[in-house]
């Protein structure tokens, strides 16, 4: 019996010991995040996990900043010609792979064969399509032949869907299990689901990093990613769910960042099937919506609402659209000059924890409907599922969190065209929604491209396919030996590169 | 043939049917790889595309060609390749596997050693004061579900202590054992606290029972010591459905412990399967579902076996 309680202590002890032993290494930034990465190839990839991991590792042709500006990354300079039918490259001639080898303009065309061929499955392929021939004239220029103006071109090959990854690599097929990128890190090792090291790459043209590298863990539950910064066990993590998100600052020692994101919660309405054909019946559901309110009870008021376009440079004051206050008077009217006075029933579908408000925002919005008779029955499944009926368009409402895009164009032409791929889901396509897109697509006067996008702000909102609500926060929380990170709305850690640990 | 003999020849029927199910199945729910890949950017492939992707998946053949191309494989030791870790199946597991089997194991040995001396103690203090308590406290350790005790747990060490075990990496047993022991003992506390209830329960009634059965009657008549009425004549009957208990609750606990290894970020086999069927790594999913079965059963075998040895009067086979 005595032996047995003296193991106890010491094994208690041990642990004890073996708790509060703190891993020396002051220089590697110790991370976490919820969600990990699904795969390595940067243009199959497409969720924010695989995204947030490959924007650290490789880079494309130019970068957008915080203020959403397109900037340098692999190229150092960029023109479009007289007729926007051309766009050369200058690359960096500093820019080099993890492996010490050049980036070329062959390494260049040759990610871009990859992306546009259609046996890769790239995710971006369709924002590309305007490219005809890729010229390499010399050995630090490249030049894109296209086959009708383009703007928002530029601003697509910003995406890490676009990323240069060498020729070699595509030639030996080893892209979705090796990683040689250009950017500022190196990824060592990855056990999916689990953790990835990273080590920052001395081969990076951007400079040297003040970080030897990142150690990364993911913890699945986000209660647990916040007792981890507790204690230290981690610096640096990434938060998803506004409602653990809030309880960061009250902690000592620890710093919440929000940045505001371009990817909007929406209610997406079936405009082609029952009642909801009905225009005036659409504009009744807009207007019988609180946003503000929806926001506040979902998400705690972590976010502001917004029109269709999320981008600071093209975004609209959303009091001047339409029924963006809440009038349940003039809903009501709307709902009786539809013969719907007596309102109608419909099912609303809803991811499970994607995002993690979402049955928060459903319950929100059926209590609203509930006020002009709709009567609203929550369908909540596995975001799988999910996906395979939103991409059928088989839903009559659908909550939603879709992701945004830097340039108006390329956020909505999949939605909001006549041959949009996903204008089958959007439910909803008219003229005017078509020619205003495809006249911003070819309009290369900024002024008046804000314009036109504008006039499709006003129009979508008056006209009501979908019901905009808001766009939330993308959040990091550090300790405060961390300084110098700088978010972007596109939610990078690129930021991360600029990082430096403290005592 | 013996009884161990037959029970052994239905081990690859059972096997056959479990990863028919479990092929249909995976297979039913809708969304497949392509959608856990691509989410809603699934949408913007053009056909060639999709069948592109569609045959890296193999999702080109039919159903009945895709099981009989991964029977084939299975037969011969190849589970088949996980397309999220781009490495064997089999690999996979065997690396995700010792996490669980240790988890398992701890759990069991804080069940054992809470559940049963609380059980007996609860059993010859019958309707004492002592005997409510301990009932109390095992009615709410099965009853609170083990996120709640994973979170408390955690948050009363990050708060009050300010420390935590490591999360998210494993570190195996024989590579620092205290590390590791550092790591699992929360995990193995929160999992043991349910598990040690149901085995005070059940220790505690069947004890009960055989308190009252004849040869303990006997055996007090004849003078034998109380101590040595329960440890020698009671308990070694007593122990039947404890082991029955705890052989099933193993058994699971070898599938993993999905929530517990979610909360405490513990790379185990339930989360691997968790995460298998959220991406839809079906090969993934089906040789996981396939390996748990085989350990269930294989545990399930051990509990009959040990109940012939507990329990001269069980002949096993006995027509």
């Amino acid at each position: 019996m005595g032996r047995v309680q003296i193991k106890t202590i010491a094994s208690a002890l041990a642990i004890a010991a073996a708790l509060a032993a703190a891993p020396a290494s002051a220089e590697t930034l110790k991370m976490a995040w919820s969600q990990d990465a699904t795969g390595l190839d940067p243009h199959k990839q497409t969720a924010f996990a695989s995204i947030r991991l490959l924007e650290l590792v490789y880079e494309p042709l130019v970068r957008t900043d915080a203020e959403l500006n397109v900037v340098p990354a692999i190229a150092s300079s960029w023109e479009f010609s007289e007729d926007g039918k051309t766009l050369t490259f200058k690359l960096d001639p500093n820019a080099k792979f993890s492996n010490g080898d050049k980036v070329m303009p062959v390494d260049v065309k040759a990610s871009f064969e990859r992306i546009l061929d259609e046996a890769t499955s790239a995710a971006a392929r369709s924002n590309f399509l305007s490219i005809e021939t890729i010229d390499t004239p010399d050995d630090e220029t490249v030049v894109f032949n296209l086959s009708q103006p383009d703007v928002p071109l530029l601003t697509a090959m910003s995406s890490i869907n676009a990323a240069i990854v060498p020729a070699s690599a595509i030639e030996a097929g080893t892209l979705g299990t090796e990683t040689i990128g250009s950017g500022p890190f190196v990824l060592d090792n990855w056990e999916p689901n689990s953790s990835e090291t990273l080590t920052a790459n001395e081969n990076w043209a951007g400079g040297e990093l003040a970080i030897d590298g990142l150690d990364i863990s993911v913890l699945p539950d986000e209660t647990a990613i916040l007792a981890s910064l507790r204690t230290g066990q981690v610096d640096f993590a990434l938060i998803n769910d506004p409602l653990v998100a809030t309880l960061v600052p009250s902690n000592p020692g620890l710093t919440l960042d929000r940045e505001p994101v371009l990817s909007y919660h929406v209610l997406q309405l079936n405009a082609e099937e029952g009642a909801m054909k009905e225009l005036k019946v659409r504009q009744a559901i807009s207007c019988a919506i609180d946003r503000q309110d929806v926001l506040d009870a979902a998400l705690l008021g972590e976010g502001k609402v917004t029109g269709p376009l999320t981008m600071p440079a093209f975004a609209t004051d959303p009091s001047e659209l339409f029924c963006y206050t809440q009038d349940l008077d003039k809903a009501k009217a709307l709902m009786e000059e539809a013969d719907y006075a007596d309102g109608f029933s419909a099912k609303v579908m809803a991811a499970t924890g994607e995002p993690p408000t979402a049955a928060a925002e459903a319950q929100v919005i059926q209590s609203q409907l509930a006020e002009i008779g709709i009567d609203l029955e929550i369908e909540m499944m596995e975001l799988n599922v999910y996906i395979d009926r939103w991409l059928k368009g088989d839903f009559d409402m659908a909550v939603a969190l879709n992701g945004g895009r830097t340039d108006p164009y390329t956020m909505y032409n999949r939605y909001w065209t006549k041959d949009g791929n996903l204008n089958h889901v959007a439910h909803y396509i008219d003229d005017e929604l078509d020619t205003l897109m495809n006249e911003g697509r070819v309009e290369t006067d900024p002024a008046r491209r804000k314009e036109i996008f504008a006039e499709f702000s006003k129009h979508i909102t008056e006209v009501s396919p979908w019901v905009w609500l808001y766009t939330g926060y993308s959040y990091t929380a550090s300790t405060d030996k961390v300084k110098g990170f700088e978010a972007t709305p596109t939610g990078s850690l690129f930021g991360l590169t600029a990082v430096t640990i403290g005592e | 043939m013996n009884y161990l003999t037959r029970r052994l020849v239905t081990f690859p029927l059972v096997m056959l049917g479990v990863s028919v199910l479990v092929f249909i199945s995976i297979r039913l729910v809708p969304g497949d790889a392509i959608t856990a890949m691509l989410g809603t950017e699934a949408g913007l492939l053009t056909p060639a595309q999709r069948a592109a992707l569609e045959t890296y998946f193999g999702m080109d053949q039919s159903w009945f060609g895709q099981y009989w191309h991964w029977l084939g494989g299975a037969l011969h030791g190849d589970l088949g390749i996980s397309v999220t870790y781009g490495k064997p199946v089999l690999d996979v597991i065997l690396r995700v596997f010792p996490l669980t089997l240790e988890l398992a194991l701890l759990s069991m040995i804080v069940a054992l050693a809470i559940g049963l001396p609380a059980g007996i103690y609860a059993a010859t203090h019958a309707e004492k004061p002592s005997d409510l308590i301990v009932r109390v406290v095992a009615m709410i350790g099965q009853s609170t579900p083990s996120f709640v005790v994973a979170l408390l747990a955690i948050y009363a060490l990050s708060v009050w202590f300010g420390v935590l075990p490591a999360m998210g990496t494993f570190t195996p047993l024989f590579e620092d054992p205290l590390k590791n022991l550092a790591q699992m003992i929360l995990p193995a506390l929160t999992l043991g606290f349910a598990f040690a209830a149901a085995v005070t329960r059940i220790s505690r009634s069947a004890m009960l029972d055989i308190l009252s059965d004849d040869y303990v009657r006997t055996a007090r008549a004849k003078g034998v010591p109380q101590r040595k009425v329960i440890w020698h004549h009671a308990l070694p009957n007593a122990l039947i459905p404890v082991v029955t208990v705890s052989g099933v609750e193993f058994g699971y606990l070898l599938g993993g412990a999905v929530i517990v290894e979610q909360v405490f970020a513990l790379p185990g086999l339930g989360r691997t399967v968790l995460d298998a069927i959220l991406q839809r790594d079906y090969a993934l999913v089906q040789g996981s579902v396939l390996f748990i079965a085989l350990n269930f059963m294989i545990v399930n075998l051990l509990v009959d076996l040990a109940y012939a040895a507990l329990d001269p009067r069980i002949r096993l086979g006995a027509q």
